[in-house]
């Protein structure tokens, strides 16, 4: 295996060889979170910092016990406790932090391009946990992860992502991921959230979810954000509720064992309707669970674990 | 003392000159045009194989000046203008305090007139404090030595007010210069929208954010019979509603700066600060029309949008960012580089944008021209010089510009104001008579 990156800034730059050693390492190493003792030696003594500008509780939480799980000491960093409320620019505070010695250093921030701008002078791994409206790299590889677990490939399938795609980094890392794996990308949306340009990044654009969402192997709903309606680019909850939630009815004309995800956090009944976020078509808890095993992955091949660390 | 500038080819659209000659300079004017002027007791220069052009004039700069400092002052940014080939520069009214009154303006003259090395213009802003609600007191400000009006930075987004400025300014006989930009449009957006903005996931100021404010103003020119010069203009749509107000004869100027013509918006996926502007630089497709533009002289001016940023505010997180582009000192190499020496436009276009065409749609009769009793203002080029750009060789305070490491060719070799020599990188033999 090997995987020459020194970080992960983004899916949009990584090739198929590269994210099938992620998806395969993440393989081997989910079964030690299955284990009494979960915690195997393969980044001892390595130092890795969660920056953390934006609240997360999920990715957060999930970076933290993936480290842990290997034995590597890691400290979170959230904003309210930053320097950067100070007047600190964010060079001097990540320099200050770099200056502790790290290894690797986890940024999830509101602007877009954050992880590579730091790459420009870190000595560190930068792993990206979501920039702005740019990318979510691991959540990406967590979802592909999922999707394979459940459907056995990725190539063919028809995967839906419903909702505010213009905002989310969860969608464009996931069409970046999805095209280059060979399944068929659909976004789904009001057309104000699903620029008709956007379909050049790899994906047919349709704004009609009764159409889009017939024979769909894996349908993904984005959490749609409230302050939008604000902003007009719909122009009620209830409106979006009508024409783009997942209810039974629509899911009925998806493919038979079509799967329903989600990244989370959901709006039950607004995207998608709670019997369905509850049922067994459902693999949102299973997209938590995949993520420690997929973060693990990628921390142990940027920071170089040894594969003899890992096996009983 | 005389100046004497031997056997340079002298260009000079407005005096339809375009053969070698000699030039003498006597009591900060120009005194004289004319072959095998006799260079006895006079200090003497030798522009052999250099153009001679009157002087430079950059009608859109920042100087930053009073009030942030730290970024440009008049004397960095004067000494960057004339390392640039630039003889005169006007500089636009976001200072702070901004120069929305009489006292700004003044004290911006009188520091100029002390440290400057080049002819520095005020430009007033149109409204109090740029906020778009009150008129400035123009007059006064015209007293002070305000050359024309802009709120630069920001439009002037209320129609009425806009209208009205433009019927003051007419009586005036001013300038107004306007910043076309819908700010709901645009709102937050921090770069050209489009496929590369949805791939870098950074908000988009979409181009007819610009168009709508270039047709509005069209219109409201129109109306008022006014005269109306649109700041560095970014959009093939700009160019197309520009082209159909001069075939209608309305008093309708505007400017082009190096980076809207030759960056696009792909150039952004590193996320460089450093290409952060408004406007955003745009696609590729506008850099031609753009070019076109300038080529059948639709637009009528280079200007740089000098936008001096110190170097801790550009490097942040990109939506952090300050716009602007440091632009002085590359302007006139870039043009004679991608347009001149590849054969798109003449030399005497690139006289003409960057000389005779400010010169006039500022008013500045002694100026913009090589004749006997203009004012001697000279921008010497050697359109062969091969030169590599490098931020930190900058005169300017600033190091914010993305063209560091291109490989140039032309460039200014010496910049004369009122006769006095305030750049200059020719080697001048001094046993030479």
């Amino acid at each position: 295996m090997s995987f020459n990156k020194k970080h992960l800034l983004g899916i949009q730059h990584l090739t198929k060889p590269e994210i099938l050693t992620i998806l395969d390492t993440a393989e081997s190493l989910k079964e030690i979170s299955k284990r009494e003792v979960k915690k195997v030696p393969a980044l001892r003594g390595k130092t890795i910092i969660n920056l953390f500008f934006e609240p997360s509780t999920r990715t957060r939480s999930s970076f933290e016990l993936a480290a842990k799980r290997l034995s590597a000491d890691i400290s979170s960093f959230s904003k309210a406790s930053s320097s950067t409320v100070k007047g600190e620019t964010l060079k001097d505070t990540v320099l200050n932090l770099e200056a502790m010695q790290t290894d690797a250093l986890i940024i999830r921030h509101s602007a877009s391009g954050t992880p590579h701008f730091l790459s420009t002078f870190c000595r560190s791994h930068i792993i990206n946990a979501g920039d702005g409206t740019h990318e979510h790299p691991t959540q990406a590889l967590l979802d592909a992860f999922t999707i394979r677990e459940e459907k056995g490939k990725l190539k063919g399938l028809k995967v839906i992502i419903v909702g505010d795609i213009l905002h989310s980094r969860v969608a464009r890392s996931n069409i970046f991921l999805l095209n280059k794996m060979g399944a068929k990308v659909v976004l789904v949306g009001p057309p104000a959230l699903v620029p008709p340009q956007m379909a050049r990044l790899g994906a047919q654009v349709d704004y009609n979810m009764d159409r889009a969402v017939k024979d769909a192997d894996v349908i993904m709903m984005l959490r749609i954000q409230l302050e939008r309606q604000q902003k007009n680019f719909f122009p009620s909850v209830r409106e979006y509720r009508s024409l783009f939630s997942l209810t039974p009815k629509r899911f009925e004309t998806a493919r038979k064992n079509a799967i329903i995800m989600h990244p989370g956090p959901i709006n039950r009944d607004v995207e998608i309707s709670t019997q369905l976020a509850d049922s067994l078509k459902s693999v949102i808890l299973k997209q938590v669970e995949n993520g420690i095993a997929i973060r693990m992955a990628v921390l142990y091949l940027l920071l170089g674990g040894k594969e003899r660390d890992v096996t009983d | 003392m005389m100046l004497l500038i031997k056997n340079g080819h002298i260009i000079d659209p407005y005096s339809r000159l375009d053969k070698k000659s000699d030039i003498l300079i006597k009591n900060k004017k120009i005194a004289d045009i004319k072959e095998n002027i006799s260079s006895v007791d006079k200090k003497t220069i030798d522009a052999s194989d250099k153009i001679v052009a009157p002087g430079f004039i950059d009608m859109h700069v920042h100087l930053r000046d009073p009030g942030q400092e730290h970024k440009e002052t008049i004397e960095t940014g004067s000494k960057a203008a004339a390392k640039g080939g630039f003889t005169s520069i006007a500089c636009m009214p976001n200072t702070v305090p901004v120069n929305d009154n009489s006292g700004t303006t003044e004290y911006i003259v009188s520091k100029a007139k002390k440290r400057a090395s080049v002819n520095v213009f005020p430009i007033a802003a149109v409204s109090m404090g740029q906020k778009g609600e009150l008129l400035t007191e123009m007059a006064d400000l015209i007293k002070s030595g305000a050359i024309a009006f802009s709120d630069d930075g920001y439009p002037v987004s209320n129609s009425q007010l806009m209208r009205r400025c433009l019927e003051y300014a007419r009586e005036l006989n001013t300038l107004i210069i306007e910043h076309c930009e819908d700010l709901d449009l645009s709102s937050g957006g921090v770069m050209n929208e489009g496929y590369q903005s949805y791939l870098l996931g950074l908000r988009g100021i979409p181009d007819y954010s610009e168009t709508v404010m270039v047709a509005r103003n069209i219109i409201l020119a129109e109306k008022t019979n006014s005269r109306l010069h649109l700041a560095h203009l970014s959009t093939t749509g700009s160019v197309e509603l520009i082209k159909a107000a001069k075939n209608r004869r309305l008093k309708i100027t505007s400017e082009v700066t190096p980076h809207h013509l030759f960056l696009d918006d792909s150039l952004l996926a590193g996320y460089d600060t450093n290409l952060k502007v408004n406007p955003p630089i745009r696609t590729k497709q506008d850099n031609k029309s753009l070019i076109e533009a300038v080529r059948r002289g639709i637009i009528d001016v280079f200007a740089t949008d000098h936008a001096p940023h110190s170097p801790d505010e550009k490097e942040v997180e990109f939506s952090e960012a300050p716009f602007g582009i440091n632009g002085l000192e590359t302007a006139v190499s870039l043009i004679l580089d991608k347009l001149v020496n590849k054969n798109i436009i003449s030399l005497n276009r690139l006289v003409e944008m960057y000389s005779c065409n400010p010169a006039k749609i500022l008013g500045l009769e002694n100026k913009g021209k090589i004749e006997i009793g203009a004012d001697a203002d000279l921008t010497i080029i050697d359109t062969e010089k091969e030169i590599t750009v490098d931020v930190n060789a900058f005169q300017s305070k600033s190091r914010n510009n993305p063209f560091h490491n291109w490989k140039l060719k032309g460039s200014p070799v010496m910049t004369i104001v009122g006769g006095k020599i305030v750049f200059s990188s020719l080697k001048q033999n001094p046993s030479a008579e």
